[in-house]
Order: C-alpha cells, then structure tokens, then sequence
C-alpha cells in the first residue's frame, strides 16, 4: 500500500470519501440533501477538479472550458441515441470525444501564453456556442436541445432485443439512474477522479507542472519541452470537463447549447478561486458552495423571508425582508458576488486557505497548552 | 601533441539590437575540458553571447557548432538535451516549489528526456533521484535547506542551488554567468573549490565573471569582450599583461 500513495494521502481520500457518501445525511439541515442537488454537487465538483489540473498546477488560466462539458454532454446524449441507454458507454464516448476536442483547441490556444492564451479558449468556447446553436443543428439540434425519443436507432439495445417502452431513461445495467441511485453513480466518478487528481498531483509529471507555472523559462533551459506538459494537462482536464458533461447528460438526458457558453467557463474559474487555486479539495468545495447558492437561493422568495425574519417587530421586519430579498431568488448572483469579492480579498488562496490558517492557529494554541509528550512530536 | 579537441566554436556570430551591434564578428573556441573565461566591462555582450549559445536568441548572422552539432535555429530545451547548462545572471529558480524538487526537476530531465507522461507513478517512489539531489546539495552545502521553498533563499543560495540543478545533469559544457556574483567571501571561496573539483572531472565551462580573483583562480583561458568585440584572447598570464585589455578594462586598477 505504501508505494501506492503517501499516508497523508491515503487519508485524505479515505476523508474525501466519507464526506461525499454521507452527504446526504449531513447536508439534509441544510435544506440540500435531495439527490437532484447532489447530483450537481458530484459533477460540478468533477468539472472543478479537473479545471484545477490545468489551472491550479501549469497557470494557464482557459476561459473557454464549458465547451467540453457541452461536448462531453452532447456526446453522451448521441451515444444514448444511436448506441445503448447504458450509461457506461456513453461516459467512455465523451470522455474520448472531450478529450480528442480540447486535443485540437489546446493545440492552436497553447500556442500562446498568459492573457492571450485566456482570450483564445475565450474566443474558441464562444465559437464552439455559437456553432452549437447555429450551423451545427443537425447535430445539437439547436435551441431545442437534443434529447432521446422513442424512436431512436439505439442498436446496441435493439441487438439484445431490449426494448422500451415510454420515454427512454438512461440506465446503468439495467436499472435507472434517477434519485439516489444517479447521486451515487455520480458520488463514485467523483471520488475516483478525485484519486486520480490526486495521483497527478503527486507524481513527476504534476511537478513538471507545478514548475511549469512557477518559472517556464526555467524549465525550457533544463531540457523540457514545455508544450507537451502544458498540452497534456489541457487535454486531462478537458476530459474531466466532458466526463461531468456526460454525467449531467446521465442524469437529465437533455444537451442544451447554453451549457457552452462563457458564463458556464467563468463559473468554474469562480469555483477553483473561491476553493482555493492549485489545492485538491478546494476547487471541489468552491463548486459545491457555488451549486448550493444557486439552488437554496434562487429559490428563496418574499414570502419565505417574511416568515424567516417574522420574529422582528413588523416595521422592521419588512425593511429587512425588503433588503434581503434583494440577494436572493433571481439576486442570488449579487450575495455569491459579494462573498467572492470578501474571499479573494481577504483569503487569497481562497477557503483552503483560511482552513490552514485556522489549522495553525489551532496547531499554535493547541501546542502551547499541550502536555510535553506531545510536544517532542515533529511539527510536520 | 595532438591537436586541442575545440567542443564549442563560436563562429562569427554577430548580434544586432536595432542599431546596437551587441556582438561583432565573435569568433571563439572552446577546448575540451578547459575553464574559459570571459570578461569585459558592463554592457560589453557577455550575457548576450551565452543567450545566442544556449538559443535565448538567435545570432544576426553566424553560427555556434558544439561538438560537431549545430546548435543555431534549436530550441533551448534541445540544446540542454545535447548537454549545455546555465547558469543565469539573475537566478531562474523555481521559485515557489521546495529547494529539493527545484534539484530533482533537473536530474529527472537528463533521465526522462524532454517529455514523458509519467503521471501515475508517484514523486516518492523515485528515491534514486532523490538521494542523487540530496547527494548534489549536500556538494553545495545547502542539504539543511532542502525543505524551504527556493523563493525564500537568499540572492547568494539561490546562485549556489542554480549551480546544483546545473551539475546535476552532469552536463558537458556548463556555462556560468557571473556564478559568484551576490556570495560573501566564504561562500565565492567555496564555489571556487567546488568547480575546481568539476574542473578535474573533465567538464568545459565557460564562465563570465567580474571578480579577477574567481577568474584568475578557475580559468585556463581568457578572452576579454570589449562593446562586443573581442579585443584579447590567451592564457590568463598574457591576458593580465596585454596593454589593450588594461586601458579598456582593468583600468590600470591592478
Ligand atoms: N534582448 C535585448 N534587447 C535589446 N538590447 C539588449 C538585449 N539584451 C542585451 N541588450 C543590450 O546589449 C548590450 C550587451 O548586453 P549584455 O547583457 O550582453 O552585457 P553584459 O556584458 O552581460 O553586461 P553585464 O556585465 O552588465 O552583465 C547592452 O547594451 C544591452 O542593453
Ligand atoms: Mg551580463
């Protein structure tokens, strides 16, 4: 086990793990234990880890990445289609397709470093939008979105003589992947992309890099090509991005061209910097806090915050409830705008890194208190 | 006596910044094995000649030949692949990775080659690079600062780790620009001793230095840059007695 992974390693993921199955029992208080939320929780978080990899350990920064997942969505609906409703199929098609995209976009935008490399994926994911919408409707079936239908080849299925009836659902082996069932599909990918970000982090070639976006000079002059890494790291996240398309495919067989366009890119830059850039947990809980702002929210309304601040005076109340609602329901952008600008500037490294400074605190507290067995441990 | 085996050969390079002419029909050749110097006062195109030698910029005209390999029009990273290392006037650094991993990226770039996707694999597992690294630093005296980040070093350590993640590939041609440059006495002494020590395992280095202690103690051979002109060249004993280089250099200080 030990020349598998570090401990510290180990535990971390073994922690990660334990968090994401029990979700649902510990996010219930918080009005989000439902599946559907979690579901967007598992794959976003997806999206957000493997962003990280691009963005967090080489420094490009890409402005375009929701073209994959839109991809990785649109790949898995047409695997649906014309292949099987299996779902294991589909993931593994849009895992390919993503991958062999963001292949051929990181090639033209890594030609080029730093804003003007952001500008490019920028400019491509934009195209990629508009194609879907526009040219390319035989194949996304433009503004409507493309879905499955009773009629579709499917000759994977149609070849074992499984038919069926009603309105096609994605399934995994036969059973459907709605509610619970769907969380823990999703729950699982996540975990084990989680791993393999991990790995990533952790071997020579995540250092490469990490020192890739510490000094590329450097590296050039110590015999590096730095374009394959750079490229690499690219393409690996863009099949993490078309893997979470996929996933909400699974989950809502329906592939709209909106999930291209350049505010879905900017929400997962959003996500990794509120998390904390080049961590491995926090581009996952930056996505998570990002999806339940969304969702609690957006759903909040006059009426609910009257009775929440009900116990004010009357006057009172209303001033408040008159403010307060100002930042939720369709305002929920102005509160999670808000606390991103207290975030970045007040905790650069986003949350994790107000986790370590409350962890040392503690740490320094803790040992000054301590008993002396304790203190002859190493610090690290 | 067989003829000097020449591994570098600078041939008529020139290099133009717009209407500067940085350097001027250099003509130089290095011998296997030898330390050579470089000097001249600021500005002269010392720095610019190793740029145009390693492939930071390409010459005007003419063409630097290492060893029977043309290195003008190949990129950087192929030229250390052939076995040249710098190091830079201003440290090039990984900055914000540990001091050991700042050593280990090198040693594992003369063992892997340009690129390899070896990302499943974990950094621990390679405990052989890693002792060759804590072996290299413990040569430069910095083992007890293998942990810090290399950012928080001093201007003085961060030429002595630069230094290191050079050696460690072993390379065939070190070119050092101005290695001392920021040390204290003790530490420019310790330099000296260690690239003597290479010096006798057959290494050729080029090596730009304004400090005519460091240059006088390592060279075999000095030629002497002058606004980009080389105006002497020879044994370090001609060099110091040659009128041309005392009126455009020395300035009679010695
Ligand atoms: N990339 C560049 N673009 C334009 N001019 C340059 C460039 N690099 C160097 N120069 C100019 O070329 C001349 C030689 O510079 P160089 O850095 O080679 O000098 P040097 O001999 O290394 O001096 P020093 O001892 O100060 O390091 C200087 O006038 C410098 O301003
Ligand atoms: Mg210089």
């Amino acid at each position: 086990m030990n020349n598998l992974m570090p401990r510290n390693d180990l535990f971390l993921l073994l922690g990660f793990t334990a968090v994401v199955l029990t979700m649902p029992i510990w996010l219930a208080p918080f009005g989000a234990g439902y599946p559907d939320l979690l579901q967007r929780f598992m794959i976003f978080g997806i999206f957000a880890v493997g962003f990280n990899i691009l963005f967090g350990l080489t420094g490009y920064l890409s402005f375009g990445h929701a073209a994959f997942f839109g991809v990785g969505s649109y790949a898995a609906v047409w695997s649906f289609k014309l292949l099987t409703l299996d779902a294991i199929p589909a993931m593994i098609f849009a895992v390919l397709i993503s991958g062999l995209f963001a292949l051929l976009i990181g090639f033209l935008c890594l030609r080029r470093s730093g804003i003007y490399f952001s500008i490019l994926t920028l400019a491509f994911a934009q195209m990629s939008y508009n194609l879907a919408y526009s040219v390319l409707t035989p194949i996304t079936n433009g503004e409507t979105g493309l879905q499955l239908t009773i009629n579709d080849p499917r000759v994977l299925d149609a070849a074992m003589g499984q038919g069926f009836a009603g309105q096609p659902v994605p399934t995994l082996l036969g059973q459907q992947m709605s509610g619970y069932a769907g969380f823990y599909f999703c729950a699982g990918f996540l975990i084990l992309s989680f791993f393999i970000a991990q790995r990533i982090a952790g071997s020579p070639f995540g250092m490469m890099l990490k020192a890739i976006k510490s000094n590329q000079t450097r590296m050039q002059f110590t015999g590096f090509n730095t374009r394959p890494y750079a490229l690499s790291a690219f393409v690996i996240s863009g099949m993490y991005a078309g893997l979470a398309g996929a996933l909400l495919a699974v989950t809502d067989p329906l592939a709209g061209a909106e999930r291209m366009q350049w505010t879905a890119s900017g929400e997962v830059v959003l996500m990794t910097i509120l998390g904390g850039v080049g961590t491995l947990v926090g581009p996952v809980i930056g996505a998570w806090i990002i999806k339940y702002f969304e969702n609690i929210l957006s759903a909040l309304n006059d009426n609910i915050l009257a009775r929440f601040w009900s116990f004010l005076p009357d006057g009172v109340a209303d001033v408040v409830v008159k403010v307060t609602s100002k930042f939720v329901g369709d305002g929920w952008h102005l509160t999670l705008g808000l606390v991103f600008v207290i975030i970045v500037i007040f905790l650069p490294g986003g949350i994790m890194e107000g986790v370590r400074r409350l962890a040392a605190l503690f740490r320094r507290s803790g040992s000054s208190s301590a008993k002396p067995s304790a203190r002859t441990q190493p610090a690290e | 006596m067989a003829q000097p085996n020449v591994v570098l050969h600078v041939a008529d390079v020139h290099k133009r910044f717009g209407g500067l002419h940085a350097l001027a029909d250099i003509d130089l050749q290095v011998e296997e094995g030898k330390t050579h110097a470089i000097i001249g006062p600021n500005g002269a195109g010392k720095s610019t000649l190793l740029n145009v030698i390693i492939g930071k910029l390409p010459p005007s005209s003419g063409q630097v030949v290492f060893d029977g390999t043309v290195l003008t029009g190949r990129k950087p990273f192929q030229i250390n692949q052939l076995g040249i290392a710098r190091v830079f006037q201003t440290p090039e650094i990984f900055a914000d990775l540990s001091v050991l991993h700042n050593v280990m990226i090198p040693a594992l770039a003369k063992r892997d080659g340009m690129f390899t996707l070896n990302m499943l694999r974990s950094l621990d597992s390679e405990t052989g690079i890693r002792a060759e690294a804590e072996h290299m630093l413990e040569d430069v005296g910095m083992i007890n600062r293998r942990d810090m980040l290399a950012g928080s070093l001093s201007r003085g350590d961060k030429r002595r780790m630069e230094l290191a993640m050079c050696l460690i590939q072993h390379p065939r041609l070190l070119l050092l620009d101005e290695p001392t440059a920021g040390m204290s006495r003790h530490d420019t002494n310790t330099t000296i001793e260690l690239l003597k020590k290479i010096k006798s395992r057959g290494m050729t280095k080029v090596i730009i230095e304004h400090d005519m202690h460091v240059v006088f103690s390592l060279a075999d051979k000095i030629s002497v840059l002058a606004q980009g002109r080389i105006i002497a060249d020879g044994s370090p004993d001609d060099v110091r007695g040659n009128p041309k280089v005392q009126e455009a250099y020395l300035g009679g200080a010695h």
